[in-house]
């Protein structure tokens, strides 16, 4: 995502990253980037959380101000559970399962998962 | 605290050669115009969101789908390899802030919507996005007049 910010950016149109991984962004380095320290798949809030979402993006927009030079990347204040960090210890990790990995490339294998395909 | 994707990429596909990271010590830059509240801004999202009439994409896929503004978000449908999409299945807006942003642009939180967003899902190879995926995607937003660029990454 930093890769296609950075010739976003390249092209006259300044961009924002919201990010939920620090170090993939510090390294790709992206123009201008907020972290929002929630376990992947969700840089943009909670789902069902429309104030909880409303409120990163408002925050992450203070970014345009905030980060006067490339390659700057903001961390905003939320917190996903304040009584438990234990998602910290396992997200991404090892044996943890994604939705279709390893089956994904079967033929409309996601849509069936989903429940998002149309009739048979 | 950070987490260590990077480490834990390389546990979780601990058979394989090690992911290389792109790394770059140098961004470019473009400064807003103007403020916020004047400026029409485009969502982009990699969470692989395609509408029903759209080709599906598929792996090794460097294309993108335009998702209308007025698009209501349960019509979406997901094509991805590898994540965790029970959340974004039940409110994309956790990856694809859609209805955020319209709710934005009413209030003039920002100038106006592009009339599409843009929805992709993230190639393996970093050249691949720069070379196939990125030109055309900066040929779109400028066809959509975009003066901003938000960016919103699974």
């Amino acid at each position: 995502m930093g890769l296609i910010a950075r010739e976003i950016e390249r092209a006259g149109i300044p961009t924002l990253c919201l990010s939920s991984a620090w170090d993939v962004t510090f390294a790709v380095r992206p123009p201008r980037a907020v972290f929002v320290n929630f376990p992947l798949n969700h840089e943009a809030g909670k789902a069902g959380e429309a104030p909880l979402q409303r409120r990163i993006l408002l925050d992450a927009f203070r970014a345009f101000e905030a980060l006067w030079a490339p390659g700057q990347l903001l961390t905003l204040p939320h917190v996903w559970d304040p009584a438990d960090r234990s998602w910290e210890e396992f997200d991404y990790g090892p044996g943890q399962v994604g939705y279709g990995v390893g089956q994904s490339v079967q033929e409309g294998y996601e849509e069936r998962r989903l429940r998002r395909a149309g009739p048979p | 605290m950070p987490i260590a994707y990077m480490e834990r990429t390389r546990q979780r596909y601990a058979q394989y050669l090690p992911y290389r990271w792109a790394l770059n010590h140098e961004a470019p830059w473009t400064p807003l115009p103007k403020p916020l509240g004047d400026c029409r801004v485009a969502l982009l999202g990699s969470g692989g969101f395609y509408l029903p009439h759209q080709p599906p994409f598929h792996e090794g896929d460097a294309s993108y789908r335009l998702i209308p503004k007025d698009t209501d978000l349960a019509t979406l449908r997901i094509y991805h390899h590898a994540y965790r999409d029970d959340d974004a299945d039940r409110d994309p807006n956790c990856v694809f802030p859609l209805d955020r942003l319209r709710e934005f642009e009413a209030a003039g939180v920002i100038g106006a919507l592009a009339d599409s967003a843009i929805s992709f899902l993230t190639l393996y190879s970093a050249r691949r996005e720069v070379e196939e995926r990125a030109p055309g995607i900066v040929a779109e937003l400028r066809a959509l007049g975009a003066e901003a660029a938000v960016l919103v990454p699974v």
